[in-house]
């Protein structure tokens, strides 16, 4: 089988000696972690290699040799790396040897109880050891829901990521330390570490516990008995406000926890809520000086009445064309007298509302625009629900047309059944012939008649009003859909794949080097990331509300129907 | 190392090159037809012509220079995200099959299947409106059954070589695929 050495690039111009890593013997292939220099004790390098053995888990050996000679090669230093391979034995032993600064590195393989004695295909892989070990490779979306975890079966690759990935104690010794064993590897011109991550590291301990604290505060008064009469919850539930408090508040508990997080999706996921947490309230302080500069928030508030007035006006402009000929048709002139003054008294005591209120709105709207503070996402909730209570009037219009519509659709069915001799049996649930007395059908087929002619009348307004609800569930739709969009963006992980691409690992991409006839294969292994729409998907954070569940027949039949529309529901409310 | 010209589904002009690295690796590179002027020059003047018509009835010079934004960006997106350049698929006995893609604006997109994955490499036929079309493909192993196929990767989807050039190219693919066969048999 052809044999696979994967080497790490920062090994090429190290000094001679043996080679250390993991040999998978199930691919046929020699990952090198690191090369150990002469002078060296063998009995001291089986200890340590045996103590990191057993603090990583891995397998780590010895796996043959290197030598870097600047010179023509020796004899006596070949035969001394030979006499290497019965110290450390290591079937089959590798021996790498690079002359002068040539690319072109011969490497040849040991074996001694070797069944066909045919010269082996050998391939050398170059790999960036840091990157290989920073980086998370991504399985693709439909094999991570497999529950197959044999060895057999895993990727070759994930094998060789994992090996290392785990050997990160190994790359912690460098040059300046005074141990027995001197290595080369990625990080032995000097371990790095930055003063700014040390210091935040210790910092963040007793952050974390102030702010658990306080959130089991804020949790302890929201769960207080106080908060849960009923129209107080039966408010809270509806205002989409609190709604979105509870999201953040969650996500707050998830950060402040103090356990680390153990594998790397949940290291993504709690740093994505940081992220997006900052970039919310961020938003949201810019949006308040924004508002607060120039009195913006005074002339927002002293708009406010303004508009309601007009949005009533216009609705009374509306009623009173329904109540002429709207369009062109004709109304029964009772029926719709009735309804439009009905809904006309119904404004008039909003507007009368409203200007009770007025006084107070310019300062219940400066202290609310101070929640902005909470971030972008609060602001656009407070909005949307601003923006339910005003049209507050268009939801009672929409209701009471609805119900009317639906009483009269209902009737008008029950009778059509009557007039064609059937009947509804609830019991079996479908339509029975029934035989009717005479008096029966005489009131029945009065009243289908009667219901027939104030239809056009009833459905008029019931569209009206429709339309009018439909636009302002629109509007807060919108307003919603963009919340979630900041909710559930992982822009951590975007982030990350925009200036760190190698640690959002796809795969792996191969680059054929130059070649010369006789040496090994020569290929560079370079890391694939993950694509952007991929990122998203894998590192979504989920939110609180689902999409309307309806599908667009069903919405027609309800409309069709006169039955009440919830196009937005959000997730643990009762679903009828 | 020579190219050898070959024609595309469509009647067009490809180049197919063979390089043989080692042994066991092999890489074949389709270059596809190039981007013509013509048809450049065609579509630019097509754009500014409406523009200009829209100009002379709407008096908004604002509209020649939205044409132009349109052009640049269209060409743009177009080079870096629809003009396939050309198409190699690399061959290494014993790791994988690699499938790359380069756009005429130097972008790369790579795609790596390990050896344990591929199952074989066939032809298939496919019958498109009232033509056939064949096409070269990967097949991949469904990991719970030896005898299924999980998934089918249509390799040269923008250059579309005929058929004896997907033959050339399924040759050599299944000279290193017989390798593993038998490296597998004898271990």
């Amino acid at each position: 089988m052809v044999f696979k050495v994967f080497f790490p690039s920062c090994c090429s111009s190290a000094e001679s000696g043996i080679l250390i890593g993991r040999w998978i013997s199930g691919q046929n292939s020699a990952v090198i972690l690191a090369v150990v220099h002469f002078p060296f004790i063998p009995v001291q390098v089986k200890q340590y290699l045996s103590e990191v053995q057993r603090l990583t888990k891995v397998s780590v050996s010895v796996l043959g040799s290197w030598s870097n000679s600047k010179q023509e090669k020796e004899e006596s230093l070949s035969e001394f790396l030979e006499d290497l391979g019965t110290i450390f034995s290591h079937e089959p032993w590798i021996q790498i040897s690079k002359e002068g600064n040539s690319k072109f590195w011969s490497c040849s393989t040991l074996q001694k109880h070797s069944n066909n004695p045919k010269e082996e295909e050998i391939i050398l892989v170059y790999y960036d050891q840091r990157k290989v070990m920073l980086s998370h490779l991504h399985p693709p979306l439909d094999t991570a829901t497999s529950a197959d975890h044999e060895a057999d079966d895993a990727s070759k690759l994930s094998a060789i990521f994992d090996t290392v990935a785990k050997s990160k104690i190994l790359f912690m010794t460098d040059r300046y330390d005074d141990g027995p064993i001197k290595l080369t590897h990625w990080q032995s011109d000097g371990v790095e570490a930055s003063i700014i991550v040390e210091l935040m590291k210790q910092a963040s301990v007793p952050a974390c516990m102030l702010l658990t604290f306080l959130l089991s505060l804020i949790s302890g008064i929201c769960r207080s008995r106080v908060l849960k009469f009923w129209p107080l919850s039966f408010l809270w539930s509806k205002l989409s406000t609190c709604e979105q408090l509870g999201h953040r508040l969650q996500h707050l508990q998830v950060i402040s926890s103090n356990k680390k997080a153990q594998t790397q999706t949940q290291l993504m996921r709690k740093a994505n809520i940081f992220v997006s947490l900052l970039i919310d309230v961020a938003l949201g302080i810019l949006l308040m000086s924004w508002l607060y500069r120039k009195n913006r928030i005074g002339h927002l508030a002293d708009t406010l009445i303004p508009v309601a007035d007009h949005v009533a006006e216009e609705l009374q402009d509306l009623l009173q064309w329904l109540m002429g000929a709207p369009a062109g048709l004709k109304m029964n002139r009772a029926l719709d007298q009735v309804l439009g003054r009905f809904f006309l008294y119904h404004i008039h005591l909003w507007i009368s509302y409203i200007h009770l209120m007025s006084p107070f709105i310019e300062m219940i709207l400066w202290y609310v625009g101070l929640s902005a503070c909470l971030g972008l996402t609060v602001a656009l909730c407070i909005l949307s629900d601003i923006i339910a209570l005003l049209t507050f009037h268009i939801y009672c219009f929409y209701v009471y047309g609805a119900r009317l519509y639906c009483l009269k659709i209902y009737g008008l069915s029950s009778l059509w059944r009557l007039f064609r001799g059937k009947k509804w049996n609830v019991l079996r649930q479908r339509v029975d012939s029934c035989s009717y007395d005479l008096d029966q059908l005489f009131i029945g087929t009065l009243l289908f008649t009667i219901l027939l002619f104030l239809l056009p009348t009833t459905a008029l307004y019931y569209l009206v009003f429709t339309l009018l609800r439909l636009l302002v569930v629109i509007v807060q739709g919108l307003i919603h859909l963009l919340v979630d969009l900041i909710d559930s963006l992982p822009l951590y992980s975007i982030i990350l794949r925009l200036c760190r691409s190698y640690r959002l690992a796809a795969g792996v991409k191969f680059r054929v080097l130059e070649q010369q006839d006789g040496k090994p294969l020569r290929l560079l292994m370079q890391i694939n990331p993950l694509s952007y729409d991929s990122v998203v998907q894998t590192y979504r954070l989920p939110t609180y509300s689902c999409y309307p569940k309806d599908s667009w027949t069903s919405l027609c039949k309800k409309l069709f129907l006169g039955e009440l529309i919830y196009p937005w529901k959000h997730k643990g409310e009762k679903q009828d | 190392m020579e190219e050898r010209p070959y024609r595309s589904a469509s009647g067009a002009p490809i180049a197919l090159r063979c390089r043989q690295h080692s042994a066991s690796c092999r890489e074949l590179v389709v270059r596809c037809p190039r981007l013509q002027l013509r048809s450049l020059s065609a579509v630019t003047s097509a754009v500014w012509l409406a523009a200009y018509a829209l100009f002379v009835l709407s008096e908004n010079s604002m509209v020649l220079s939205a044409a132009i934004f349109i052009t640049l960006i269209g060409l743009i997106i177009y080079l870096h995200f629809v003009k396939i350049d050309q198409e190699s698929l690399l061959v290494i006995g014993s790791l994988g099959i690699q499938v790359t893609s380069s756009y005429a604006s130097g972008k790369e997109s790579t795609t790596f299947i390990e050896m344990g994955q591929v199952k074989d490499v066939v032809i298939n036929e496919a019958i498109h409106m009232q033509k056939v079309v064949y096409y070269l493909c990967i097949l991949l192993q469904d990991p719970g059954d030896p005898q299924g196929v999980s998934e089918v990767v249509p390799l040269f989807q923008s250059s579309k070589p005929r058929l004896d050039c997907l033959i050339e190219v399924y040759k050599s693919c299944q000279e290193i695929l017989e390798q593993r066969k038998t490296a597998l048999q004898s271990s």
